[in-house]
C-alpha cells in the first residue's frame, strides 16, 4: 500500500510538472472574478504541487436559493477542510442536491459565495470549476464506451491519445475494472456502472469531488463494499468531498464530518460521533439511530423524567423543554439482584418484544404511560429478558444521558 | 435431440402451456397482421405484377422505358427536390425542436401547437395559400417592393423555388415532431456531465447532445425524404408545370395514357429506393434506435 502510494504520487507529479510547465505564477484575484482555465492544459492539475493530499477547501458562505417563495437553502455556511470527507445528510427534499448542484455550478444561488481555495468561483461557469462530480444516476455518455467515457475529460484538455490511453488504463484499474474499457455503458451491471462513474469523476485529478447518492441504486451488499472503495479512493487520492446520502449509516460509517440539513438550513455539523452521542436537538436524534423521548421535569437544579432523578455527567443544561434521550443500545437490563448505584435507572413493564436476530428490540412502559424502545444483544452472557407484562429495570450511565431541546 | 429439452415431472405441461401462450398472443395479433396483408402487402403485389406484365406475357419493357430521357429527368428533379427539402427541414426543424424541447412545458405545448398547426389544415389550401403570397403581385413581393428591397418582383413561384418553399412548409413537422421527441428524453444531466468534466457548452452541445439526438434526426430524415420522393400535390401546384417529378409522371401515364404497366413500373422503383434509403440510414445509425428502441 506504502508503495502503491508513492507511486501513484510519483505519477501524479510527473503529469503536473508536465502540464505545468511554462506556466508563471498567478497573482491574487478580486473577489468575484472568477479564475478560469487559461490554457487547455493548466486545466489539469491546478494543484502547484500536486502532492497527494491536496485538496482545495470549500468555503459556503451565506448561501441561499428560493424557488419562488420556497426556500430551498436557506443562508447555508460552510467551511470543508482540505482533503475532508464531508457528507451532507437529511431527509428528501432537504437542499442536499441544490447545495451541490450550487457547488458544481449548475445552479445559480440568490446570495452567497463559493470559494474554491483561495479563488472565488460564485460566477464561474461549470466547466471552469475543475471539480470532479459523481451523478445519482451516473449519466454515463451511452454513446461513448467506457474508455470513451473515461477519456473524455482528457481530450478535453488537450491530452495525447497515448497519454489517455495510459491513465484510462491506470483509472480502470484503480476501480478493479481492468480490461473492460472496450465495454459499451449499456453492458454493465450497475455496481460496474457506479464504478466507471467514480473513475471518470476521478480520472482528471480534480482537487474536489461530489457525489450526489453515488450508492443510492445499489443493493445493500455492493452498496457496502462501495462505500469501503470509495474511502480507500479517497484516502488515496486525498481530494476534498462532499458527499450526499441520506442513509444515516453511511454518513457514520464513512464522513471525515457530517452536515445534517433540513429544509435548506444545516442543523448540525460535527463528527459522526459526535453527532451521534451528542445530538444538538430532537430532530437530529430522531433523524439519526433510534431513539425514544422522555420529557425531563427540572426542579431547580435537579432534572426527572420516567419517575428517576437523572444523573448527568455535565450537570443540568438551561434549555426551556429539555427531552432525554433514549438510544435502545444504550438501555441495559438490571440482573435481578442488581441495585443500579451510580446508573440511571428507569423501571417499567415490558409491552412488547421483537426478536431480531442478533438482538431483542423490546418496549417498556414507564409509570406514567411513556413508552421507551430498548435493546439487547444476543447472548447468553446477558440477563433473559421477562416476557410480556414482566417487569423489567433499565439502567443508564450518566455519560449516555443526553438531554436535547424539543424542536420537532 | 436437438437441443436439451427440460425434463421433470411437469416439464410437458409447462411446454404446452408456453405452446398455448404463443397461440393465444398469435390470434390476438392476427386481425392487425390481416389488416397490414390487405390494405398494405396486397396493393404492393398487384403493383408489382403489373409492372411484369403486357397483355398475357411477361415483360420488362415498362421498366426499360424509364431508361428514357424524360423519365431520367424528372428522377433528378424529384431527388434535387427531395434533398433539397430534406435539407432544409434538417437545418430548420433542429434548431426549433431544440428551442422547444429547452422551453418549460406550458411554452414547449404552446409552440408544438404552431408546429402542428399546419398538419390540421388542408393541404390544398395550404398550398393555394402559398399561391397567393408568393405569386407576382402577392404579399411578398408586394412587401419587398415597398420595402424599397427589390424593384422587379421576384419569380417565386410556378418554378422550383415555390415547390421547395410549399414543401419545407408542409414536411417541417414531420422533422420536428420525432427530433422533439428524442430531444425530450435526453436526460440534462448527461449535458451537465458533460460539462462538469471540462466541456463549453458548445463542446457539450457537439459532443454529447447531438449524438444522443442522432436517431431523432434520423428517423425525420427519414420520413421527409420517404414523403418527399412521392410527394405529388405541392409540385403539380406550385411547380407551375415547370417541376416534373415522378409522381408527376406516375399520374401522366395513368390519366393520360392509361398505362398501368408503365405507372406501376414508376411506382415499385419508387418503393424500392425508398426502402433504400431507409437502410442506409439505418446502416450508419442502427435500425433499434431509428424504431425507437435505445
Ligand atoms: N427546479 C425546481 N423548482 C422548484 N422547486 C425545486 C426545484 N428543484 C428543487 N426544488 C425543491 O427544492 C427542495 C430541495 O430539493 P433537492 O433536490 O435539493 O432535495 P434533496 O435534498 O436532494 O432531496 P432528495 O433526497 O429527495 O434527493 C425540494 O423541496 C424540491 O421540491
Ligand atoms: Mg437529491
Amino acid at each position: 500500500m506504502g508503495e502503491e502510494q508513492r507511486r501513484d504520487g510519483e505519477a501524479l507529479r510527473r503529469v503536473h510538472a508536465a502540464l505545468n510547465h511554462g506556466r508563471t505564477a498567478v497573482p491574487a484575484r478580486a473577489p468575484g472574478r472568477p479564475r478560469h482555465i487559461r490554457t487547455r492544459e493548466a486545466a489539469i492539475g491546478e494543484a502547484s504541487g500536486g502532492e497527494r493530499g491536496s485538496g482545495l477547501p470549500i468555503s459556503i458562505t451565506g448561501i441561499g436559493k428560493a424557488y419562488g417563495a420556497f426556500k430551498a437553502l436557506d443562508d447555508v455556511s460552510l467551511d470543508v477542510a482540505s482533503g475532508e470527507f464531508l457528507t451532507l445528510l437529511g431527509p428528501s427534499g432537504s437542499g442536499k442536491t441544490t447545495l451541490l448542484m450550487v457547488l458544481a455550478g449548475f445552479q445559480r444561488p440568490d446570495c452567497g459565495r463559493i470559494r474554491f481555495g483561495d479563488d472565488d468561483v460564485t460566477l464561474a461557469p461549470p466547466h471552469r470549476r475543475g471539480v470532479g462530480m459523481v451523478f445519482q444516476n451516473y449519466a454515463l455518455f451511452p454513446h461513448m464506451d467506457v474508455a470513451g467515457n473515461l477519456g473524455y475529460p482528457l481530450r478535453l484538455r488537450g491530452l495525447g491519445r497515448s497519454e489517455i490511453e495510459e491513465r484510462v488504463r491506470r483509472a480502470l484499474d484503480m476501480v478493479q475494472l481492468s480490461g473492460l474499457g472496450a465495454r459499451q455503458v449499456d453492458q454493465l451491471s450497475g455496481g460496474q456502472r457506479q464504478r466507471v462513474a467514480l473513475a471518470r469523476a476521478i480520472i482528471f485529478e480534480p482537487r474536489i469531488l461530489l457525489m450526489d447518492e453515488p450508492l443510492s441504486a445499489l443493493d445493500k451488499k455492493l452498496r457496502e463494499e462501495m462505500q469501503i472503495e470509495v474511502r480507500r479512493l479517497h484516502r488515496r487520492l486525498g481530494m476534498t468531498t462532499v458527499y450526499v446520502t441520506h442513509d444515516q449509516r453511511e454518513a457514520l460509517t464513512m464522513s471525515d464530518r457530517v452536515a445534517v440539513i433540513d429544509k435548506g438550513r444545516f442543523r448540525q455539523v460535527g463528527g459522526p460521533r459526535e453527532i451521534y452521542e451528542r445530538p444538538g436537538s430532537r430532530f437530529i436524534a430522531e433523524f439519526i439511530g433510534e431513539s425514544s423521548f422522555l420529557p425531563v421535569e427540572l426542579r431547580g437544579c435537579e432534572a426527572w423524567a420516567g419517575g428517576a432523578r437523572l444523573m448527568l455527567s455535565g450537570g443540568v443544561p438551561a434549555m426551556a423543554s429539555p427531552l432525554l434521550v433514549l438510544r435502545p443500545e444504550k438501555l441495559r437490563v438490571l440482573a435481578p439482584g442488581e441495585d443500579g448505584a451510580g446508573l440511571n435507572v428507569l423501571r417499567g413493564r415490558v409491552d412488547e418484544l421483537v426478536y431480531q436476530g442478533e438482538s431483542t428490540l423490546f418496549y417498556v412502559e414507564l409509570p406514567g404511560g411513556a413508552r421507551i424502545a430498548a435493546r439487547q444483544a444476543a447472548s447468553a452472557s446477558a440477563p433473559a429478558l421477562p416476557g410480556v407484562g414482566g417487569e423489567v429495570a433499565l439502567a443508564l450511565a450518566p455519560a449516555d444521558t443526553i438531554l436535547v431541546p424539543d424542536d420537532a | 435431440m436437438t437441443a436439451a429439452t427440460a425434463q421433470g415431472p411437469n416439464a410437458a405441461e409447462l411446454r404446452a402451456d408456453a405452446r398455448r401462450e404463443r397461440l393465444v398472443l398469435g390470434a390476438l395479433a392476427a386481425p392487425g397482421l390481416l389488416l397490414i396483408g390487405v390494405v398494405a402487402l396486397a396493393p404492393i403485389a398487384w403493383l408489382f405484377w403489373l409492372s411484369v406484365r403486357k397483355g398475357d406475357s411477361y415483360t420488362l419493357e415498362h421498366y426499360a422505358r424509364l431508361l428514357h430521357s424524360s423519365y431520367a429527368y424528372s428522377l433528378q428533379t424529384t431527388f434535387e427536390l427531395t434533398f433539397l427539402v430534406t435539407a432544409i427541414c434538417a437545418l430548420l426543424g433542429y434548431p426549433l425542436a431544440y428551442l422547444i424541447a429547452q422551453a418549460r412545458q406550458r411554452t414547449a405545448a404552446i409552440l408544438l401547437l404552431f408546429v402542428l398547426f399546419p398538419v390540421w389544415t388542408s393541404l390544398l389550401v395550404r398550398c393555394y395559400a402559398w399561391l397567393v403570397l408568393l405569386q407576382r403581385r402577392g404579399l411578398v413581393n408586394t412587401w419587398l417592393a415597398d420595402a424599397g428591397l427589390i424593384d422587379l418582383p421576384l419569380r417565386l413561384v410556378h418554378n422550383f423555388t415555390g415547390t421547395t418553399i410549399g414543401m419545407v412548409h408542409i414536411m417541417l413537422p414531420f422533422m420536428v415532431l420525432p427530433l422533439y421527441a428524442t430531444m425530450r428524453a435526453i436526460d440534462r444531466d448527461y449535458v451537465r456531465a458533460a460539462a462538469n468534466l471540462g466541456a463549453t457548452p458548445s463542446q457539450a452541445f457537439r459532443h454529447v447532445y447531438v449524438p444522443l439526438s442522432l436517431p431523432g434526426l434520423a428517423a425525420g430524415i427519414i420520413i421527409v425524404f420517404i414523403l418527399c420522393l412521392g410527394f405529388y400535390v405541392t409540385p403539380a401546384l406550385l411547380g407551375g408545370g415547370r417541376v416534373m417529378t415522378w409522381s408527376m409522371q406516375i399520374e401522366r401515364n395513368v390519366t393520360y395514357h392509361s398505362d398501368w404497366g408503365a405507372a406501376s413500373a414508376l411506382g415499385v422503383v419508387l418503393l424500392a429506393m425508398a426502402l433504400a434509403i431507409f437502410w442506409a440510414v439505418g446502416r450508419v445509425i442502427g435500425f433499434n434506435r431509428i424504431l425507437g428502441g435505445r
